[in-house]
């Protein structure tokens, strides 16, 4: 039977209820307000008294109220049908919902129980097999979606049978397992798990060996993520950080992108599902939304929900993992789900840490962070989750918890800075205190030696150090003035300058410039590094100045047109010239 | 609210603090009105059978044995064309003399838009200040604030902006609106024959800071009423913000919660994201585009109101004086609209985007000279070039004074460019340089 309770305290979406049986940490409940049933999820308790976090508003409620609980946690659904979703962090399905506005115990299937498959089995009657492992397949949109042995499943299990290749719907058993005791179970082509719970199934998760492409250059180029890596992007309001992280979205090289709006701008959730299904990924030709799955929890949706966003996220994620293929999670933003962590914790009165979050932040962003990595699956074949989550430091100060936690979980560091976001020199990546962990990796290396050119790790090197150089030069000549410095300092300057300019800067908005091919990334980075290996020898700081725009204002002609086109091979002879004037 | 009959009537307080009553009650709702001891109070923290409620007008004054009853309903407003040309306090009562409202009573902040019903915001809302629609350029369905220091002239630069859009409704929420400002906007909206399209709640200093907690709600019901029900454009503004976030601080403070940064409780950013995100583009044509201001303390953003604010709006308009030009200008720097790629070059001139970029940029370098100058170095004829283009820059496009079409905006600052640079400095797209170049 299940624990039935009755609530005795409300504040704001924390409630207090007093059961009358087990419950569970994380068990599920219903809250019954007047014939509405509020989902809430127990957080805390303490002898027969139970906290449970509401996932609605609680207007209305009272003392009194009953509450029955479900006997699982928080779980998301996993089978074909998740792809161009558009889900609530509960995963709801919001496109199913009657109603412009949000109504509170509306909740929808998040998969089409109706639609027919066309199943294809995998293995046959009589392997043995293991959560994760391969059953069959059936076709989702363009991409074959594997039907797997439930996560749940543990020790081995014999396949008794497997459906006949043809048409089901989801709640079909498509085959039939014996366990090691010889209890047999059906499989269904959809399974539950819950998502607070990292999905594992596979045979190992090795070091990540090569990187992810996104187009944009300062990442690629300066500060690659790798496949089943992690990275971070912090950043004062409005340097950014969205339209970075939609670059990275849009032109990502990944087989899934899941996008996970938490207490984020509901705006910019609508800019994803008006414009993917007309635009184009530039990797497969296909529409963009296509590949991708959309978990929203705009910040005027219920608080306690922003958690489950990203974990029913990071779920998807490590479910096509599974199939072997590559997926892209993008979360905007872990502040806010750190931040609701913290009107919890406050709610709960418990001691507060450091501006007063709860003091197992870092674990909780850390173990998240873990989630994410290249796997080897049980049959051989490899995917990867890459997690690139955003950071909105309170005030724009890195000194701050989550930061703070984060950098200490992601491998990369992507620091948006006010000051170049000011001057409009986007992407407002910090060139010089923003890293890759992975740059650093032999394994990464190699296979940027490998797939770019032999050498090319030397010579991001190089002109990362000319940037930082240039930089340094800069403060010189703040203090000194221009004309108490030596002309090299002018010439060191404006060769980070020119790459800044020319390589690094990259205009989001305009269709060419925006994507931007590694063998392109290539051949600009040995065009400038040429240029910034010359010696110039000017005799008047003026003259170099000039010199140098006019070289800057033709690379970014060169940017802005179409890769060895005509026009660009104009502006490329008319950059030979320039340099042939000058310089040896 | 009329009170019912059959209302039970409690006379015991528990505990009295500046801005909150506990008492025992049974079968309280949470988010309910109450009366206690005549003024109105709201349901906020249940524990057993204590009940605790904030006061909206403060508790000076009230006594242990005051009369608590019960409403059985969060706050609400009447809703209908009657509305229009009104001016409310922030129980929605009318403050103009006039009669009561008739109509759909309707719960003050209510339910969210599904986003996936919302539509992408695409209509330009000019405002002839090119501060704002060349460089920050408004769009219907934003949301976005004036920072500024209390000495700018925001109330005046906000009810410019609200005169000159093109909207069906205008509904000014007013907290801690000083009764001088109060009454600037009356005169300005009488003066204007828009007051038909006006609807205001107001809540002014002289009034206790709690009840503004209501405020925002109050506009926002109304405005959802015109938006959803009518398919109406509607323009909300609400000033000042920072005064609303300095009551919801009072309120937490009083029951004991453990404060975040700046005193400002930990649900900041949640409580101003319900208020600032039901900015909406509907689908049937009807849209609630919130214009609001967030004071600052010596311009700094970093304080936590005005940084959660820039966290959650879409975009912000800063305002500052400007000593060389003597103009109080809109900030090309820590300015900025979100939405503005979805108008520029699209529902403007292709050139746009481009413009407003070379523009900026070439301010950012007249600042660089500027610290030079000030540091004492000689300054090299791009430098100079760069400071005389800053102050035709300021005068003429940032100042917000200025009142001119989009496209004598682009227009002006072509010439602008020509005037002291060439094209190569500018950086623009050589084919837009062909085309506009004003040589």
């Amino acid at each position: 039977m299940a624990t039935k309770g009755i609530v005795t305290g409300i504040v704001s979406n924390l409630v207090t209820v007093k059961v009358d049986g087990p419950v569970g940490e994380n068990e599920l409940c219903h809250i019954n307000l007047g014939g509405t049933m509020l989902l809430a999820e127990v957080i805390k308790v303490t002898g027969d008294l139970a906290s449970v976090q509401v996932f609605e508003s609680t207007r209305g409620l009272k003392n009194g109220d009953e509450v029955t609980f479900l006997g699982r946690m928080l779980e998301a659904s996993l089978g074909p049908g998740l792809l161009s979703g558009v889900y609530d962090g509960l995963q709801n399905d919001l496109t199913t919902m009657q109603g412009v506005f949000l109504k509170r115990g509306e909740y929808t299937e998040p998969l089409d129980h109706t639609k027919l498959w066309d199943f294809r089995p995998l293995a046959s009657a009589g392997d043995t097999v293991h959560a994760a492992d391969w059953l069959g397949e059936v076709t989702e949109d363009w991409l074959p979606h594997k039907i797997m042995v439930p996560f749940s499943f543990q020790g081995d299990y014999t396949v008794v049978s497997l459906a006949a290749p043809g048409q089901y719907n989801i709640d079909k058993t498509i085959a039939v397992l014996r366990d090691e005791d010889g209890v047999e179970h059906n499989v269904t082509m959809c399974q539950r798990w819950p998502v607070k719970v990292a999905v594992k199934g596979y045979r190992e998760k090795p070091r990540p060996s090569r990187i992810m492409e996104t187009g944009v250059r300062i990442i690629d180029t300066f500060n690659p993520i790798a496949e089943g890596g992690t990275g971070f992007i912090p950043g004062p309001f409005g340097c950014g950080k969205t339209v970075l992280q939609h670059a990275i979205a849009k032109q990502g090289e990944a087989d899934i992108v899941v996008m996970a709006a938490c207490g984020e701008r509901a705006n910019e959730v609508v800019e994803i599902f008006t414009e993917y299904p007309e635009l184009i990924d530039p990797h497969t030709g296909r529409k963009l939304m296509e590949r991708t799955v959309i978990i929203c929890n705009t910040s005027n949706m219920p608080v306690a929900a922003r958690e489950a966003s990203v974990y029913t996220a990071m779920t998807i994620c490590e479910y096509y993992r599974a199939m072997g293929y590559r997926c892209l999670l993008l979360a905007d933003s872990t502040s806010r789900w750190a931040q609701a962590l913290r009107e919890m914790s406050n709610r709960m009165e418990e001691l507060p840490g450091q501006d007063a979050f709860p003091v197992d932040l870092s674990a909780i962003i850390s173990n998240f962070y873990a989630r994410a990595g290249q796997v080897v699956l049980n049959n051989g074949k490899t995917g990867a989750v890459t997690f690139i989550g955003t950071v909105s430091p309170a005030g724009g100060n890195l000194k701050e918890p989550v930061t703070e936690s984060t950098k200490k979980a992601a491998r990369c560091f992507y620091a948006l800075e006010q000051n170049r976001a000011d001057q409009k020199r986007y992407p407002a990546v910090n060139p010089v205190e923003s890293y890759s962990k992975y740059l650093e990796y032999p394994e990464i290396q190699r296979t940027l030696e490998e797939t770019v050119e032999r050498g090319w790790i030397a010579k991001v090197l190089e002109a990362k150090n000319l940037v930082r150089r240039g930089k340094e030069m800069a403060e010189q000549i703040n203090i000194l003035g221009d004309d108490g410095v030596p002309m090299s300092y002018h010439e060191a300057f404006w060769k980070s300058e020119l790459i800044d300019f020319a390589f690094l800067q990259q205009d989001a908005f305009d269709a060419i410039d925006s994507v931007c091919p590694m063998d392109r990334q290539k051949y600009m980075l040995d065009l400038i590094l040429d240029i910034c290996r010359r010696n110039f020898d000017f005799d008047d700081y003026e003259k170099c100045r000039a010199y140098f725009k006019e070289m800057i204002n033709i690379l970014k002609q060169m940017n802005y047109s179409e890769f060895k086109s005509e026009g660009f091979d104009n502006y490329n002879t008319s950059l030979t010239q320039l340099l042939s004037e000058h310089g040896n | 609210m009329a009170t019912k009959a059959y209302q039970r009537i409690y006379t015991k307080l528990q505990a009295i603090t500046k801005a909150t009553v506990s008492l025992n009650a049974t079968g309280v709702a949470n988010d309910e009105l109450a009366l206690v001891g005549g003024r109105l109070a709201q349901v906020v923290k249940t524990k057993g059978e204590r009940i605790t409620m904030q006061v909206f007008s403060g508790t000076e004054g009230i006594p242990t044995n005051a009369e608590v009853s019960f409403f059985g309903e969060p706050p609400t407003l009447k809703v209908s064309e009657q509305l229009s040309g009104r001016f409310f306090n922030a129980y929605g009562k009318p403050i103009d003399g006039g009669p009561e409202v008739e109509g759909e009573v309707r719960e003050a902040g209510g339910p969210s838009v599904n986003p996936y019903k919302r539509r992408q915001p695409s209509q330009l809302i000019p405002t002839g200040i090119a501060g704002i629609d060349l460089n920050n350029t408004l769009v219907s369905g934003q949301k976005i604030p004036f920072f500024a220091d209390p000495d700018q002239p925001y109330n005046q630069v906000m009810a410019d902006v609200a005169m000159r859009a093109d909207v069906d409704k205008i509904i000014l929420g007013g907290m801690g609106l000083s009764n001088d400002d109060y009454l600037f906007f009356k005169h300005t909206f009488e003066s204007a024959g828009a007051l038909d399209r006006i609807v205001s709640f107001v809540n002014t200093t002289e009034e206790p800071p709690v009840e503004r907690l209501l405020i925002p709600d109050m506009a926002l019901t109304a405005a959802e009423y015109f938006a959803v029900d009518k398919n109406e454009k509607v323009l909300v503004l609400l000033t000042d913000m920072t005064l609303y976030a300095d009551a919801l601080s009072i309120v937490s403070n009083r029951m004991d919660q453990i404060p975040s940064k700046d005193s400002m409780p930990g649900s900041l950013y949640s409580d101003l994201a319900k208020i600032y995100e039901k900015a909406v583009q509907l689908p049937d044509g009807g849209s609630i585009t919130i214009i609001a201001v967030t004071t600052l303390n010596d311009g700094d953003i970093t304080h936590a109101i005005p940084d959660n604010t820039g966290y959650i709006t879409e975009g912000q308009i800063f305002l500052r004086a400007d000593s060389d030009s003597g103009c109080v200008i809109v900030d090309p720097f820590r300015s900025l609209s979100r939405l503005k790629q979805l108008v520029q070059g699209k529902k403007t001139r292709e050139d746009h985007s481009q413009v407003m970029n070379a523009g900026v940029r070439l301010y950012a370098d007249a600042q660089n000279a500027k610290t030079k100058q000030q540091n004492g170095f000689d300054l090299s004829d791009y430098d100079l070039r760069c400071l005389d283009y800053a102050k035709d820059y300021a005068k003429e496009l940032l100042s917000i004074d200025v009142n001119i079409t989009i496209e004598e905006m682009l227009d002006t600052a072509w010439r602008l460019f020509a005037k002291y640079f060439t094209p190569a400095e500018t950086g623009i797209k050589q084919s837009f340089i062909d085309k506009y170049w004003k040589a």
